[in-house]
């Protein structure tokens, strides 16, 4: 059974796309055929961040609009095998698609794929009902900052609204260090005030600035801490049980005088 | 230097108690329908009993000793004669 699965967020920045990317290789390197859905119209960026921008021909809207066939605008990913990229229009806006036509796109992707990645503009207009249409399964990325975690509730309320029960929640650029001071938000915080499921938890890490520097996911890397993680999400998206990783960090005596001795 | 060992707040518990309003805030804002329809059953229950001024009724929603509470502001003109000596009206002080 194929599943499609739409990266939503409400606040841009908070790492869907990159969420997207990396979770549509670890799928792939799991040995899932997968595509990964550039939704956001007119804002592309998918492609860059899966460093497949030089081998756009056709994108997402020429599908819709019939120029070309779907096989013809999906970009093979030479590096994972069964990784492809639709990427979105570039110069159209929202208004391009609308959410019957990508029903219907989703519908014939899932023919030949088992992973279908939406990666969904920020916002909660036309573009969010079209990213949202034809998903089985909603994810929600989301920083533990406040109006990162306001706009997942709002967010929240209007996938359930659509009709998804049950939304689940990565929480994305946890500083441990930050959340031992107890200057961050921590995973039960977050859980607690927006009670939905938790499907991981990803670190900050700097290697993720490196990998969109050159184009190569995190996953790729078996170094990345925030790749691990999304390896792990990979998993748990296949259902398997995987614990999340230990990123508790006590304060030391030594960090402790560092910060007071800068005074905050 | 010399408050090394004060406690101090953690901004992630202001952060926490901030959030809890402003998305109570906005998930109430949202089911605006619902709103109106309690605002109307109250005031219906309560107009059984004293005259009230429906323009200068207004509802809102608090943060009263880190609990949400409700709070309605309503404007009594009069008490009905022979409300409050009703047996089955149990007064209390809330």
């Amino acid at each position: 059974m194929s599943q499609a699965i739409v990266i939503t967020s409400g606040k841009g920045g908070v790492g869907k796309t990159t969420t997207t990317a990396n979770l549509g290789v670890a799928l792939a390197l799991g040995g899932a055929r997968v595509v990964v859905v550039d939704a956001d119209i007119g804002l592309r960026n998918l492609d860059v961040v899966m460093g497949l921008e030089n081998r756009i021909v056709y994108d997402l809207v020429d599908v819709v609009e019939g120029y070309c066939r779907l096989r013809q605008a999906l970009i093979k990913d030479k590096r994972v095998d069964g990784l492809f990229l639709l990427p979105a229009a570039q110069t159209k806006d929202k208004n391009a698609v609308n959410p019957e036509q990508m029903k219907e796109l989703i519908e014939a992707l899932k023919e030949e794929h088992d992973f279908i990645i939406v990666d969904c503009p920020a916002g909660i207009e036309q573009g969010f009902r079209n990213a949202v249409s034809g998903a089985d399964r909603a994810v929600i990325v989301t920083t533990p900052e406040v109006s990162a975690v306001r706009d997942a509730d709002r967010i929240t309320g209007l996938l359930e609204a659509s009709g998804f029960e049950k939304p689940e929640l990565i929480i994305n650029r946890i500083k441990p260090r930050m959340v031992a001071r107890g200057d961050m938000m921590d995973i039960p915080d977050i859980i607690d005030i927006l009670a939905i499921d938790l499907l991981g938890v990803v670190p900050d890490d700097d290697y993720i600035v490196v990998s969109t520097n050159r184009g190569e996911p995190a996953v790729m890397a078996d170094t990345s801490r925030a790749g691990e993680a999304y390896r792990n999400i990979a998993r748990r998206i296949r259902g398997e049980e995987v614990p999340f990783l230990d990123l508790s960090e006590k304060e030391t005596i030594w960090s402790r005088l560092r910060r007071l001795m800068r005074g905050n | 230097m010399f408050n090394w060992f004060r406690q101090r707040t953690k901004t992630k518990d202001v952060a926490k108690d901030r959030l809890r309003v402003v998305l109570m805030q906005d998930r109430l804002s949202l089911s605006h329908g619902i709103m109106e329809e309690m605002k109307d059953e109250v005031i219906m229950a309560i107009s059984k009993y004293v005259e009230i001024d429906r323009p200068g009724i207004e509802f809102s929603w608090k943060e009263i000793d880190k609990r949400r509470a409700l709070v309605a502001n309503i404007p009594v003109i009069s008490i009905k004669r022979g409300a409050t000596s009703n047996d089955r009206v149990t007064q209390r002080s809330y």
